[in-house]
């Protein structure tokens, strides 16, 4: 299903936002996994508790719903890996990641304890909730944090692997489930996937991170540019980008985020620092709040995260 | 039997002072030293060679601040080297002005900023209720200023509903809250399913009989008073 506006797509143009029942996935993965999986427990603050009533009923001491208490359910966690248990974390990203903040750095980070968040409603998928439910600086807050692996799938397959891959471990990892993404699941792994590859005279690299991917594809149709892409922002494939930016004819970079726009511009700028280059950043603007509601897509126009607003940018930046 | 060097009690003055430079006066006034003294004396089924088991009691020490009476006690009981207490807050030393428990034996959490300890205890208490292990106890010691932070009051709230009768909390009452806690503290507990006592902090045996209260099903609070 495309949320793009009929009116606005042309005959020849795809939808380029897929409707991706990501926080599905996880939760159907997730119970899978409390079946095999003794170290495995649940952290709940009421969000998607009745999702899970029926592996809680399997598993009643494994599956816990703490109430609408986020500092507890991170302070929980933390607890519940000292002991040795891989806790799993779900709520919105606005109270997963930004409310409890703080417990996310001491009661994870600095207790060296690690567990699986799964954070729902980031960027906007919620627009017409408003400000109070949207997360577009997730990615950058958690940034600020040493130890934390990013995953932001692109579509539900993609976010089934990314949790499965994510159980078995001991480390802090973030899974940003979107509700919208590409149409085609891809490579999930730590490394820069090209998609696209441009000539030896290419203008340069596009960097289409999760859910931006096929806006991105069908925004750069026609440009001679190579479009690689990524489910795993954090920790940032730099070598990757390093020899995709190499093998292009300009080691220009044009990084398409779905957070807050400049977020991982650090990365391909420690990535590229020995050489010459420019590079730009899409993503949510920082400089304002956009006191909308609507729908995603509405917001992804008003930022310019539309296939027509990356379009304009990508011939700006590269030039053509 | 011999008693080895800075293990009584009595020596915990000796040791703070190597923390305080001053023997005497700083050591009465700690608030926390004779609840930890008896926890570690007579309660915590915890030693050092026992610090890495996972059917060993807990303590968690939340109220960060002040850590000068807890590592004496560290060190009287043998988990870390009274010759370390010397230079603690120096640059080369594991024991900071709040502990981290990544960093020194025996330490379970890392503490410092207020409001943090219980909600890690309930997590732990339930980690360890679903590995089956009811024989370990969660002792978190928090002070009555510490309840201010509003983070204390969601595990006040879940501890009890969730069942969590591993969990002891002791909360060293100095009256240093801004805005105090009219009704008393135990109360606070009391309302959300705890069982409490209220003991004096510096009484060895209140104590002792208070921290060994223990129904399997119902978390419980010690208002120390100092």
């Amino acid at each position: 299903m495309s949320i793009a506006p009929a009116a606005r797509r042309t005959a020849e143009e795809r939808p380029a936002v897929t409707r991706q029942p990501m926080r599905e996935a996880f939760l159907e993965t997730v119970a899978d996994a409390l079946d095999t999986d003794p170290r495995l427990m649940v952290v709940l603050a009421d969000i998607s508790s009745d999702r899970l009533d029926a592996a809680g009923a399997r598993h009643p001491a494994r599956v816990v719903n703490v109430g609408i208490r986020e500092q507890l359910q991170i302070g929980v966690a933390g607890g519940l890996a000292l002991t040795g248990m891989r806790p799993v974390v779900h709520t919105f990203s606005s109270f997963l990641v930004e409310r409890p903040f703080e417990q996310l750095k001491l009661d994870l980070g600095h207790q060296n304890a690690g567990a699986v968040l799964g954070g729902i409603g980031a960027s906007y998928d919620y627009a017409a909730a408003g400000r109070t439910h949207m997360a577009p600086g997730d990615v950058a807050l958690l940034d600020t944090l040493p130890g934390w692996t990013v995953h932001v799938p692109g579509h539900a397959d993609e976010a089934a692997a990314l949790t499965r891959a994510a159980l078995p471990g001991d480390d802090r990892v973030y899974l940003r489930l979107a509700m919208y993404g590409n149409a085609a699941a891809r490579p999930t792994g730590p490394h820069l996937v090209p998609i696209r590859t441009g000539s030896a005279r290419s203008a340069g690299v596009v960097v289409a991170v999760g859910p931006m991917l096929d806006r991105v594809l069908a925004a750069t149709e026609g440009l001679d540019v190579t479009v690689a892409y990524t489910t795993t922002p954090r920790p940032f494939d730099r070598a990757g980008l390093h020899r995709l930016a190499a093998a292009a004819g300009h080691p220009d970079v044009l990084m398409v985020e779905p957070y807050l726009a400049g977020t991982s511009a650090h990365e391909a700028a420690a990535a590229l620092e020995d050489r010459r280059h420019r590079q730009r950043s899409l993503g949510v603007p920082r400089g304002a709040e956009l006191r909308r509601y609507g729908t995603p897509a509405d917001h992804d126009r008003a930022h310019g995260l539309d296939t027509e607003g990356i379009a304009k940018a990508a011939r700006d930046f590269f030039l053509v | 039997m011999a008693t080895a060097a800075f293990s009584r009690y009595a020596d915990l003055p000796a040791l703070i002072g190597l923390m305080t430079g001053d023997e005497k006066h700083r050591a009465a006034s700690e608030s926390t030293l004779d609840v930890l003294w008896v926890l570690y004396d007579r309660i915590l089924r915890v030693t050092p060679a026992t610090a890495d088991d996972p059917d060993r009691d807990r303590f968690l020490l939340s109220k960060g601040h002040g850590p000068m009476a807890y590592y004496a006690i560290l060190a009287a009981k043998g988990f870390i080297g009274v010759h370390e207490l010397r230079d603690w807050a120096s640059h080369g030393s594991r024991l900071g002005q709040h502990p981290d428990g990544v960093l020194v034996p025996g330490v379970e959490i890392g503490s410092g900023s207020l409001g943090h300890g219980l909600g890690l205890a309930v997590g732990t208490a339930l980690g360890l209720r679903a590995q089956g292990r009811t024989g370990p106890r969660t002792v978190v010691l928090t002070g009555d200023a510490e309840l201010d932070e509003g983070s204390n009051h969601e595990a006040i709230a879940a501890a009890a509903r969730l069942g969590l009768g591993s969990i002891t909390a002791v909360v060293v009452d100095n009256r240093s809250a801004t805005h105090g806690w009219p009704g008393g503290i135990a109360t606070r507990f009391q309302t959300e399913g705890w069982t409490a006592d209220t003991v004096s902090g510096r009484d060895h045996r209140a104590l002792e009989a208070a921290l060994s209260v223990r129904d399997p099903a119902v978390p419980h609070a010690v208002v120390a008073r100092v």
